[in-house]
């Protein structure tokens, strides 16, 4: 692996996205849309909104990079181009960390748009430091990444890869602990939940939106970042040197 | 000397053979053409010098070294059929992005965009090229790193005939300046621009040998009728 690789591939990538301003424009849009129609679906119970909307800001980033992360992975892999970098000498290791550089920065000021409309116009309300939140929502980009590249290697098509956002992402919000706390789910449920990455993610968030203690913050924190590079390294057994 | 030893190289997908039992060599310096129907197992075999192949048996050795060993991934260069660049950077970004990862220093851009030919549409979106356009960006890429060896599969489809020929006359400079080409095509008129031919057919090499020696053997005047005269000899 070598700096100039790497930082060579985070700059390619990001030049790519700027040559798709309507992607990007979704990307930096559509969650702070989101969580401003939240906050007005939950008008008559600011409860609900102060609960959920601290950790929502940290869960919109993981979403957005896995199914950004999982169409272009595959574009590299159907278009080519994987297979000549993989004749060149470049390192599987300047590839990941080169999207996760490029995706991370995407990530930063996805989080902090976000974050700047619910703690501003919104009124969200929580005892945690804003900055924490965007912190562990840049961490959970990069988990969606690694997530993302990794299935990516299951699809043949865009319209496979897309799938695999209801498939694959859906699941883990549903159980994560955002719409309803874990441990009032259904046992198997709750059994589920220990071992899909948002949970953990969402952990992180919820804490350390509601003041909890910043050991439990880094518990949690330490542990997405163990399953991201548990996942990268996943995601680096799918690319492949030799091919059939 | 020997660029490229091909020795029992076996290759199966999907179960089937495409190659059972592959053996050549290529000579370095030259211009060695690869021809045969599509299907015949050319891209296979360039892939597995290449090194980006699964092979099932036999052994292909390139510059001395292992086929896809880690330094020859600098002294190789590759060209695949579908033209593999980014197709939302420009022509020189791309480029630009293929040159940091051979470590090419940045005047070789201008010197591969000048073979190929491309200097006035090197700020263009590669997406708005034509398909000629596409591929000769794809070789302008090969070419960053100076290779020593050239794999190029089908570079001339879909190029109009002048181009056609100043990319042959490229590819003889090349080889004069002691890099070593492997080029395929299914355009037999070519085949006469190369120092060596093989003749690929349903994964057996039928011919190895110069274009006048093949046209002597089989009494054939164009390399057409040679190849049929090959394939019904069988």
């Amino acid at each position: 692996m070598t700096a100039r690789v790497t930082f060579a591939t985070a700059e390619r990538v990001l030049r790519q996205l700027r040559r798709d301003p309507r992607t990007l424009g979704l990307v930096f849009l559509v969650p702070p849309v989101l969580i401003t129609l939240f906050r007005y679906v939950f008008d008559s119970q600011p409860a609900v909104f102060d609960r959920i909307g601290g950790p929502m800001v940290g869960i919109f980033p993981f979403v957005s990079m896995f199914v950004v992360t999982s169409i272009a992975m595959l574009r590299e892999r159907t278009s080519g181009t994987l297979e000549r970098l993989m004749s060149m000498p470049l390192a599987k290791l300047d590839l990941l960390v080169g999207y996760g550089i490029a995706f991370a920065a995407v990530a930063a000021v996805q989080a902090s748009l976000t974050a700047a409309v619910a703690f501003g116009p919104l009124g969200l309300d929580v005892n945690g430091p804003a900055w924490l939140v965007v912190v562990l929502a840049i961490a959970n980009a990069v988990l969606g990444m690694a997530l993302g590249l990794f299935f990516s290697a299951f699809a043949r098509t865009e319209f496979q890869a897309v799938q695999f956002m209801p498939a694959v992402v859906l699941p883990q919000v549903l159980l994560c602990g955002l719409i309803q706390p874990r441990d009032q789910m259904g046992p198997v449920l709750h059994a589920i939940s220990y071992v899909l990455p948002l949970t953990w993610a969402y952990d992180a968030l919820d804490h350390a939106v509601h003041g909890g203690a910043s050991g439990e913050v880094a518990r949690d924190a330490a542990i997405v970042i163990g399953i991201t590079v548990a996942a990268l390294a996943l995601g680096a057994t799918t690319l492949r040197r030799r091919t059939a | 000397m020997v660029a490229v030893a091909v020795d029992r190289l076996r290759v199966v997908r999907g179960g089937k053979p495409v190659l059972p039992d592959m053996t050549f060599t290529v000579e370095s310096g030259t211009v060695t053409g690869m021809l045969g129907p599509s299907g015949s197992g050319k891209s296979t075999v360039m892939r597995a010098i290449v090194g980006v192949q699964r092979i099932a048996g036999g052994r292909v050795e390139v510059l001395g070294a292992e086929a896809g060993s880690p330094p020859l991934r600098r002294r190789v260069g590759y060209v695949t059929q579908a033209p593999s660049v980014y197709a939302d950077l420009t022509v020189r970004e791309n480029l630009a992005y293929f040159a940091k990862v051979l470590d090419a220093p940045p005047d070789r851009i201008d010197r591969a965009l000048d073979i190929v030919d491309l200097r006035a549409l090197e700020r263009r979106i590669a997406r708005s090229l034509s398909g000629g356009e596409l591929s000769r960006t794809s070789l302008a890429t090969a070419l960053l790193g100076e290779p020593e060896l050239l794999v190029l599969d089908e570079p001339t489809v879909g190029l109009d005939p002048v181009l056609r020929r100043d990319l042959w006359s490229t590819f003889r400079e090349l080889a004069s300046g002691g890099a070593t080409l492997l080029v395929s095509s299914h355009v037999m008129d070519e085949a006469d621009r190369c120092d060596r031919l093989l003749l690929l057919r349903e994964g057996h090499v039928l011919a190895d040998e110069t274009p006048a020696s093949l046209r002597e053997r089989t009494g054939c005047e164009s390399l057409d009728d040679a190849f049929l005269a090959l394939v019904e000899s069988r």
